[in-house]
């Protein structure tokens, strides 16, 4: 045997064992990813499990439709943060929306004028500020001038987190909508407002309402911006409130007033709380405002993406 | 006759508004406006709530201290043992939630069959619109006493003793195992979803033709993956990392149900701690002095900069890599 085929024999084999560590560094690092993906679904699978399991236990009319009883006494229920959520809620669509949209306008039409850009950042910048932060700017500018917590506080915090979700998918959507409509409007003779609002806004509606829903659906729940801006009420009562109001001859803006211009609960506050206390009839509550929580949020975002992939198929054909 | 100037600017107005188009353009102009406002007005109006504070303390406010002095009734007050949890807990977070998430975003972009792409893209998406409090109540009776708690045992026999990482696992491990890493940990769930989102996006938007030249060249998908995509997409996945970051600094409930709360001078990671977040979150209702609520806000107005500062450099670099492909993937 000469020095060269043995030479060779060695670089065959060297390279026989540098593949087949290649192939199975590969298989290995592949599998690995798809592991890394079944890890996540891990924690997912758990809490909507456990939830499920642990809420459904506590959960029943009652729950629903009483206010909470004394502290250490069973059942009771939490009607006073679900009018409260519904109440926040509200109150955040109804500041949010609008300005919203009408922002979304903006970016989607022009998106590369400085306004456009500055104002696509700022979004970004107000999507990224912490909840609680927002909480804090609430306070300050509600709470402190008015020396009370309310629920329009609440709800006002609520409309700035939900501004920056609105804004993105609104513009998203309109940006969706084919161009061949918003030019056939246009050589109709149709003005740039008309057009964006009898063409452009209920072409994109669907999209529209849906991403406002997500927003809602994120908003309610959150709790942070909420702990001194709302603040919690055990006795929030709508209906006590609107009698009231009536037996004294209220007007209709004097009881909204009054709805809007206390402390409020809301579900996840409430949950919060009852979490923290020692009393193990208020945890087991805690974890049935948490099914309720946790359904009302997964059964928007189900629905949304439904409507949004399905919507998206349509409109780009 | 010489035309009346208010007429003229009348006769203007009515010209450029005749289609309505002036006025419809100001409202939208004056509503983004508002928009950009709301930013500024954040961090403005903190500024200006947190005066007080910010000239009684100064910058020593900041600064790392080994002794916790949080005393509201004496008004006397320092904020590391705050920045010190949240940069700890949420900087934990962020590196196990990295080989995590960019596992997820290789296999959603990479290897997963198209069929399977929308269900998992929607669960990992599910997992964080999960509310916080949930993610916390779980967190408190589930997870913590169930995972958290034996890893922490299990860190503190077998780290807690080493001489320069000892610190960081010093002990006693609480009983009910609410802990800075039982935050880190949860922070990590919380968090992933974020990374995956920004990385899978990012992973995507890489033209084919470097995964074809890399084939080519006769590497495995593996190696495509980690030689090529990744250096490619480094930035975008920085970007996606700081982003996730920035969620962590900020999250405020889910912490401070596990955290445990409390003020210490120990820097252990098994230790109860505080964050930012959740000191706001648990005293500023409960304010006992007007520097007391000032010195929480200013508190807030730190966390701001940082999630701002963060954001800005992220969506820089997710920005290049967005910008930089499609000139590439022409030629």
């Amino acid at each position: 045997m000469t020095a060269s085929t043995h030479f060779q024999i060695l670089i065959e084999k060297n390279q026989a064992k540098l593949s087949a560590r290649r192939k199975v560094t590969n298989a290995a690092m592949l599998a690995l990813t798809g592991l890394m993906t079944l890890l996540a679904l891990v924690p997912l699978f758990w809490i909507v499990g456990y939830v499920i399991y642990k809420g459904g236990q506590y959960i029943n009319l009652d729950f629903f439709i009483n206010l909470p009883r004394p502290l250490g006494m069973e059942g009771g229920g939490v009607r006073h943060a679900i009018e409260g959520t519904l109440v926040i809620t509200a109150l955040a669509a109804v500041f949010a929306v609008p300005p919203g949209i009408l922002a979304a306008f903006y970016a989607a039409r022009y998106p590369n004028t400085p306004l456009g850009i500055a104002l696509r950042f700022s979004t970004d910048v107000l999507s990224g500020v912490p909840s609680i932060v927002i909480g804090l700017f609430a306070y300050a500018i509600i709470v402190k001038p008015m020396g009370n917590y309310s629920a329009l506080a609440g709800g006002l915090a609520m409309a700035f987190l939900m501004l920056p979700t609105i804004i993105r998918t609104t513009e998203e959507m309109i940006k969706l909508v084919p161009h061949n409509l918003r030019e056939g409007s246009l050589a109709l003779g149709a003005a740039e407002w008309k057009t964006s609002i009898s063409v452009l806004f209920p072409a994109a509606l669907n999209g529209i309402v849906t991403g406002f829903l997500l927003a809602l659906a994120r908003a309610a729940g959150e709790t942070a911006p909420l702990l001194f801006t709302a603040l919690g009420n055990e006795r929030y009562d709508i209906r006590t409130i609107i009698n009231n109001g009536i037996a004294q001859k209220q007007g209709v803006f004097q009881i909204l007033g009054r709805i809007v211009d206390q402390p409020a609960d809301s579900l996840p506050l409430t949950l919060w709380k009852y979490a923290q206390m020692p009393y193990p009839e208020r945890v087991a509550q805690s974890w049935a405002v948490a099914l309720v929580l946790m359904i009302l949020v997964l059964l928007v975002n189900i629905f949304a993406r439904l409507w949004v992939e399905s919507r998206k198929r349509r409109l780009q054909g | 006759m010489k035309p009346n100037p208010l007429n003229i600017f009348l006769k203007r107005v009515r010209e450029a508004s005749q289609h309505g188009d002036i006025p419809w353009q100001v409202i939208l102009i004056l509503f983004s406006i508002i928009v950009m406002a709301l930013a500024l007005a954040i961090g403005w109006t903190l500024w200006r709530e947190s005066a007080a504070a910010r000239t009684t303390f100064g910058w020593n406010f900041l600064l790392p201290t080994s002794d916790p002095n949080w005393d509201p009734v004496n008004d006397n007050f320092k904020a590391w043992p705050f920045i010190y949890g949240t940069l700890l807990t949420s900087i934990s977070a962020m590196l196990l939630a990295l080989p995590v998430s960019l596992g997820i975003a290789i296999f959603l972009a990479e290897l997963c069959p198209e069929w399977l792409k929308l269900p998992l893209n929607w669960l990992i998406e599910l997992l964080a619109a999960i509310p916080s409090v949930v993610y916390g109540l779980w967190g408190i009776f589930v997870f913590v006493p169930l995972v958290v708690s034996p890893i922490a045992d299990a860190l503190f026999t077998g780290l807690g003793g080493l001489p320069l990482v000892g610190g960081l696992f010093a002990g006693p491990v609480p009983a009910n195992g609410a802990s800075r890493l039982a935050a880190a940990f949860i922070l990590t769930i919380m968090i992933t979803p974020t990374i995956t989102a920004v990385s899978r996006d990012v992973l995507q938007a890489i033209p084919g033709s470097q995964r074809e030249a890399a084939m080519a060249l006769g590497s495995t998908k593996w190696e495509s993956i980690w030689q090529v995509l990744l250096p490619y997409g480094l930035s975008g996945i920085l970007g996606a990392v700081i982003l996730g970051l920035g969620r962590a600094l900020g999250e405020t409930m889910a912490v401070t149900m596990v955290i445990g709360n409390s003020i210490e001078g120990s820097a252990s990671l098994l230790r109860p701690g505080y964050t930012m977040a959740s000191i706001i979150a648990n005293e500023f209702a409960e304010a006992v002095s007007m520097l007391h609520s000032q010195v929480l806000t200013e508190v807030g107005l730190i966390l701001f900069f940082m999630t701002l500062i963060l954001n800005c450099i992220a969506r820089l670099l997710v920005w290049q890599v967005a910008r930089r492909t499609p000139q590439e993937a022409r030629t």
